[in-house]
């Protein structure tokens, strides 16, 4: 009897968990969900408020299509935060791969004070510095270019990233490397035929937070592409909802929220491994 | 290394240096990071220091002024407003983050069925950047076209459709909201990192000798959890200092300018009024209290954690 009680007890918490569970998951996933329906109405339709959100009176692509005529249209801005996003992927995969391998493998002068001073950088907020930065960028000849935001955004990226990137090459048992080198391989090779292959999870890791964090970023776009065909998508779109087109087309920014959301749910859902070993080795170390 | 040191025959000692010059080559692979953190931020971040003591416009040459920049801060009223309403904000969001966060981490650190599906939708806010958020829910809390005062209304709730952004207090409890629905998931994630370190053996040795559960999550699960929970608090506490995109795409810093950060008002001195030298002098400050936050934090994180 007393049995039968507690499984009984036990089947009713277990449902009252899942209950508040999938209740807590509905009101997380609601607004993306809202958003990315809600984008698929006709235009008439998308001036009322959304209740419900999906479409009732037919399913329409009008609000992309309105979308592209505001301004230099969706493409332009969609190519320029591709454009950055995969540029800084690169670029920083390429700089914190070597400086990781650089910072693990050999002992040369100044190496910790270095390696102290770029981890350092994440205590300064890049919020304080833009002003100088836009000066240097002026300086350069990189001012308002996509190539300047790129560089600011791999700089911004390189203590997590090259600290990702030392612990990689720091699991790799020398054993592995002195086997190597008796075959004959050089530093070159060594990198990339006997280490790489090694630390490519870090550097799926790496190369994901970098998209992210380019593909996401607003404050530094707005301050430093100030010619509108050098628009990335946040920052376009903000021009657009904050009526500097005319009248503000609910409609056309649900389209473009969908647009800037939807690469980087993907992308988290393919590699959420990774996405979460990055936070871990973050919050252990 | 002393090994080989010890054992001096003349092949050895030229492998050595063949060694140590390879050793040097490890300065190479390091030049292009430290290029890019010198060149956009050790400069920068000197220059912010010496145009702080210059008045410098835009256009036309800059003057040494000495500390004036930092007199006039301590006149800028508005600048103190902004950052009282950074600090207001910073301590609600973060108590808000921290009450939805750690029973979201209890609750998907138990596996069960459904588990992994549970802290994927937490977690999906979270990838999603803080400009796209911003944009939604401007959308959403629109009084004629978003969801919630509609809603509200067309359930009897309210007698018209409430302009949310019109006034402070449902304008600054949106954004929190907001924040709350877009960081929580990752709060959540260091949190339930910090749980599963915590020896399992503990908590049954705890629930063996007739502790509860409250008394459980004080005694074992809160301090064991030290670290994770001011590293989270550091994350946290930066973030918010540092608030920007939800309180210029939402709110445009009203209404009546109530809801201008620290971050805002230096943008809207360095990039609107073109003041660049206030704005340097302006974010030195904010440089210094970040980085006093972060010092005061990290001795937080610095103390043993009892069990390791």
């Amino acid at each position: 009897m007393a049995q039968a009680r507690s499984r009984k007890r036990r089947i009713g918490m277990q449902i009252a968990e899942h209950a508040t569970g999938i209740v807590a998951s509905l009101l997380f996933l609601a607004p993306i969900v809202w958003t990315v329906l809600s984008a698929f109405k006709p235009a008439q339709e998308s001036r009322q408020p959304p209740l419900p959100p999906w479409p009732t009176t037919g399913f329409s692509v009008e609000n992309y299509a309105t979308l592209n005529t505001f301004g230099d249209g969706l493409w332009l801005p969609a190519q320029n935060s591709i454009y950055v996003s995969v540029m800084t992927v690169v670029l920083s995969v390429i700089v914190s791969v070597l400086a990781g391998y650089g910072f693990s493998r050999f002992r040369f002068p100044l190496k910790n004070l270095l390696f102290v001073l770029i981890l350092s950088t994440i205590m300064i907020p890049f919020q304080s510095i833009l002003t100088p930065i836009f000066l240097v960028l002026t300086k350069i000849g990189l001012h308002n270019t996509l190539t300047g935001l790129v560089c600011v955004y791999v700089t911004l990226q390189l203590p997590f990233s090259i600290f990702m990137m030392r612990n990689a090459f720091d699991a790799v048992p020398r054993e592995i490397e002195e086997a190597a080198r008796m075959d004959g391989a050089n530093n070159v090779t060594m990198l990339l035929r006997v280490m790489l292959p090694l630390v490519w999870p870090g550097i799926v890791t790496i190369a994901l937070f970098a998209f992210l964090g380019a593909w996401n970023e607003f404050l530094a776009a707005l301050v430093l592409m100030t010619d509108q065909s050098k628009f990335t998508l946040p920052i376009m779109m903000t021009a657009l909802q904050s009526g500097r087109f005319g009248a503000i087309d609910w409609g056309a920014v649900q389209a473009g929220v969908t647009v800037m959301m939807v690469p980087c749910l993907v992308l988290f859902l393919l590699l959420q491994r990774f996405y979460i070993r990055g936070l871990m080795a973050g919050a252990v170390k | 290394m002393t090994s080989i040191a010890a054992i001096s025959s003349p092949a050895r000692r030229r492998k050595l240096v063949g060694a140590g010059r390879r050793q040097w080559i490890g300065l190479l692979y390091v030049a292009p990071a430290v290029a890019l953190v010198v060149v956009f931020f050790i400069i920068p971040l000197c220059m912010t220091a010496w145009m702080s003591l210059h008045n410098w416009p835009l256009m036309g040459a800059h003057s040494f002024i000495g500390l004036d920049n930092y007199w006039a801060i301590l006149r800028d009223t508005r600048f103190w407003n902004a950052l009282k309403f950074t600090g207001y904000y910073t301590v609600v969001v973060t108590i808000a983050i921290f009450v939805v966060a750690f029973p979201l981490a209890l609750f998907i650190e138990r596996p069960r069925p459904l588990t992994g599906f549970y802290r994927t939708s937490f977690f999906m806010p979270a990838v999603i950047g803080f400009a796209s958020a911003s944009l939604l829910w401007s959308w959403l809390l629109n009084v004629d076209s978003g969801l919630f005062s509609p809603a509200a209304f067309e359930l009897g709730l309210t007698e018209k459709k409430v302009n949310l952004l019109a006034t402070f207090q449902p304008a600054f409890w949106s954004i929190i909201a907001m924040v709350v629905w877009k960081v929580a998931g990752f709060t959540m994630i260091i949190l339930m990192t910090g749980l599963q370190s915590i020896p399992p053996d503990l908590q049954e040795a705890a629930m063996i000798d007739g502790a509860g559960p409250l008394a459980r999550f004080r005694a074992i699960t809160l301090p064991l959890m030290r670290r994770t929970l001011a590293l989270a608090l550091i994350l946290s506490v930066a973030g918010s200092v540092l608030a920007f995109d939800q309180f210029y795409i939402i709110l445009r810093g009203g209404p009546r300018n109530q809801t201008l950060t620290a971050v805002y008002w230096i943008f809207n001195q360095s990039f609107v009024s073109f003041k660049l030298g206030y704005g340097a002098a302006l974010s030195m400050v904010l440089l210094v209290i970040l980085v006093a936050l972060s010092l005061i934090q990290l001795r937080l994180l610095r103390q043993p954690e009892g069990v390791d």
